[in-house]
């Protein structure tokens, strides 16, 4: 069976410089993929260019078969696939449950509601909260925000840039664990992440990124016991 | 209710202020209002004194007192001083100014220093207590009508000194009615009921030019007020809705111009088509919203700044083309000679007379732009409240967001740029006809100019900010035309004490306020509560 999305020598270029080169990974339904490497190894940009913000200069992505790499940025997210964008943009003077709102903005079917309820159910703080505007949230509960305004597309594939970004470890660790629930609903997750040891320690596979390459791939745990990575990432030495 | 026992200072100072505006004012005759002359508040004296009821706010304990007694202190005082620099100006020195006038200043000095040590108190209530509709609806009524009195009452005066007074009043008196929260109040009835105050609104609007007996003048300007304040309600869809900011946007209305004046069969025309008016309009409407679109296309990708240039560009193109091309716009001169409408054997350029008062042929223009208006306050409000209208506040607050949440950014902001065109370009065909005339030089970057700062003056993405706006931007020069040359540095004073003051614009709407007011506590009394309310009254 074919992967849910595929992603084949997926090249992207700023002008004259190569972001992207040559980028080729699956990502299977129910499955959790991490991209993890340094600043500016093209994670963030691989990521844009699969949610149609950012053209590809080369190679294919397909989404069930079907090409999507031509696609506009709002086409893609009615194929099914949600993007929480690096920095969480959000509405910031929007009220989170307006937020919400935009994130099923494609939806006409009658089940928005109960997946506000959802989202509230998942994040209880943005329950209390829903009626402030996104601005004043704190950035854990931004990031919430994000991933919750993602959710309400009901995406079949959820892509997550960098989602412990500024935040305290405590504060990580309850979205990793939010994250780690999605999981287990079988929600389908790509995840890009510095922070490796959180993102592996989720991820079915994962591929390291350097300078716009894959250097290495492997399942999650393989990757966190490999030498190269511990060395890189993980701080060891 | 409780009272208080008014400081010494405040009894002082609102006796010296009756005696003084019951006094002369100048020492030398024919300033107007027989200032010279004592017993009866003449002439702009008579503001003053009506802000002094403002000192009753010393007794009465009613929230958000302090700031509303400050507000009426300083509104006479202002009064008093703008009629001192006028006294001098036309007296020739100091000596033109008579005691009364002395006395006042000293008694609003006196009311102004009582009013500050008064104790800050409670905030007004955020909503009136529910009362019978008959009653609410009668408080609504009462609103329109006061407004429509202000206008007419303002209009009527002739000497710039006592209007600008008048402006004085009016200002003070409405910052004090918003301390006390009577505009936030009136708000939520608005809202509460939104049919039953639009149809208040246009009678009030309609009941307009049977104020004016018979008179032309005020009716014309209100004929250009008219069609401005369409295309401001159109240029607010793509401003203040979409977020994008359009320089350019009065080729829209001179595209819409040229098409009503070339198919109207003017007697100085290229074109010898007489089209009926109706379809007219809706062509003026299409063309320029195909324009708009042509426009759009290439460039809706750019952001901000950018946009904005070449939007700028695309205003200096088309004055030029429209100059230089003669065989089709006849260049410079334009097409003159524009014919009154005729709808159905009505002729538009006759006088009529109905209810016992003679209404001029501007008056049935005036109409027909109401009826402009209502639609597209229709179309903005519609807009406003739906899918449509969310998605562009998304736009407008981050675009990389709101494509990530699946809206089709460019689609939507085509959409903005083609709408207002519409409404632009469908103004523009009446206008063709209330100025008889289309040149080139009608279109320039000034208008464009003119068009954004009625928008953002009144108020960004609300239609009585837009309609408040374009009156104001057209009232003002009218009123302020004794100044000449100063006319257009008090304007652009105006602009600046607004925007420093007031910079979500008079008729805010919610979302604008929180944008611009972020420090601001919750619940701050305000005109909050007008989003996208009908209009109020004569202003269109």
């Amino acid at each position: 069976m074919a992967a849910l999305l595929e992603v084949r020598d997926l090249h992207v270029a700023y002008g004259q410089i190569d972001a992207v080169r040559g980028v080729s990974f699956d990502v299977d339904a129910g499955q959790v993929v991490a991209l993890i490497g340094s600043n500016g190894a093209g994670k963030t940009t691989t990521l844009r260019t699969l949610s149609g913000l950012q053209r590809a200069s080369g190679g294919e992505v397909r989404l069930d078969g079907d090409r999507i790499d031509r696609l506009a940025a709002h086409e893609i997210v009615a194929r099914g696939v949600a993007h929480a964008p690096e920095g969480r943009r959000l509405f910031p003077r929007m009220t989170i449950r307006e937020n919400l709102d935009l994130g099923a903005y494609r939806r006409r079917d009658s089940e928005v509601e109960a997946d506000v309820a959802m989202v509230y159910d998942l994040f209880p703080i943005l329950a209390e909260r829903r009626a402030q505007a996104a601005g004043t949230l704190s950035g854990g509960e931004q990031q919430m925000l994000a991933i919750g305004r993602a959710l309400m597309s009901r995406p079949r594939l959820l892509m997550l840039d960098e989602p412990s970004m500024g935040l305290s470890p405590l504060v990580m660790r309850t979205i990793f664990s939010t994250l780690s629930e999605l999981k287990t609903r079988g929600t389908t997750l790509l995840l890009v992440e510095q922070n490796a040891q959180a993102a592996l320690g989720l991820a079915d596979s994962g591929h390291v990124l350097e300078t716009g390459r894959i250097v290495l791939s492997g399942t999650g745990a393989d990757l966190l016991r490999d030498e190269g990575v511990r060395k890189a990432y993980l701080g060891e030495d | 209710m409780r009272l208080h026992r008014p400081p010494p200072v405040a009894v002082a100072g609102a006796v010296a202020l009756v005696v003084g505006c019951l006094s002369p004012w100048a020492t030398f005759a024919g300033f107007p209002g027989k200032m010279s002359l004592g017993g009866f508040p003449g002439g702009a004296r008579l503001f003053c004194l009506l802000l002094v009821a403002g000192a009753v706010l010393f007794v009465v304990d009613v929230g958000g007192r302090r700031r509303a007694a400050l507000a009426t202190a300083i509104g006479a005082t202002a009064v008093v001083v703008v009629n001192l620099v006028a006294l001098v100006d036309q007296g020739g020195d100091i000596g033109s100014v008579s005691w009364g006038a002395w006395l006042a200043l000293a008694g609003g000095g006196a009311l102004v220093a009582a009013a500050w040590r008064l104790p800050s108190g409670h905030p007004p209530p955020e909503e009136w207590r529910r009362r019978p509709a008959a009653i609410e609806v009668a408080v609504l009524a009462t609103g329109l009508l006061a407004l429509l009195g202000a206008v007419v009452w303002g209009l009527e005066i002739e000497e710039s000194s006592r209007f600008v007074s008048f402006l004085v009043f009016l200002t003070f008196s409405a910052v004090a009615l918003h301390h006390l929260g009577l505009f936030s109040g009136l708000g939520v009835l608005f809202n509460r009921y939104p049919r039953i105050a639009m149809l208040l609104g246009a009678a009030v609007a309609v009941a307009f030019p049977f104020t004016q007996q018979g008179n032309a003048y005020w009716i014309r300007v209100f004929a250009s007020i008219g069609v401005f304040a369409v295309a401001a309600i159109g240029l607010n869809v793509v401003v203040g809705l979409a977020g994008l900011l359009d320089l350019g946007y009065v080729a829209f209305f001179g595209v819409g111009a040229y098409v009503g004046a070339l198919l109207a069969n003017a007697s100085l025309t290229t074109v010898h088509v007489h089209l009926p008016f109706l379809l007219v309009v809706l062509l003026g409407g299409c063309v320029a919203a195909v324009f708009g679109l042509v426009i759009g296309l290439p460039t809706l990708r750019l952001r901000g700044d950018y946009l904005a240039i070449v939007t700028l560009g695309f205003g200096e193109i088309f004055r030029i083309t429209a100059n230089n091309w003669d065989g089709l716009t006849r260049g410079p001169n334009g097409i003159s000679g524009v014919p009154d409408l005729a709808v159905g054997g009505f002729d538009f350029g006759a006088s009529h007379s109905l209810l016992g008062v003679t209404l001029p042929g501007f008056a049935n223009y005036y109409f027909v732009e109401l009826v402009l208006i209502a639609g597209a306050i229709v179309v903005f409000t519609r807009l406003n409240d739906s899918r449509i209208g969310r998605a562009w506040v998304a736009i407008r607050e981050d675009e990389v967001a709101a494509a990530a949440s699946g809206i089709d950014t460019i689609r939507l902001k085509l959409l903005a740029f083609a709408i207002g065109a519409f409404l632009a370009g469908a103004a523009g065909t009446v206008n063709a006809h209330v100025t008889t005339q289309v040149s080139p030089d009608s279109y320039t970057f000034l208008e464009s100019i003119l068009l954004v700062a009625a928008v953002v003056l009144g108020g960004m993405g609300t239609v009585p900010g837009a309609l408040l706006g374009s009156t104001a931007l057209f009232v003002l020069p009218e009123k302020l035309r004794s100044f000449q040359d100063m006319r257009l540095l008090l304007f652009g004073a105006a602009l600046i004490l607004v925007m420093r003051f007031r910079p979500e614009g008079l008729v805010p709407s919610r979302r604008r306020r929180r944008e611009l007011r972020e420090e601001a506590p919750e619940g701050v009394p305000g005109l909050a509560g007008a989003t996208g309310a009908p209009p109020g009254g004569p202003v269109s």
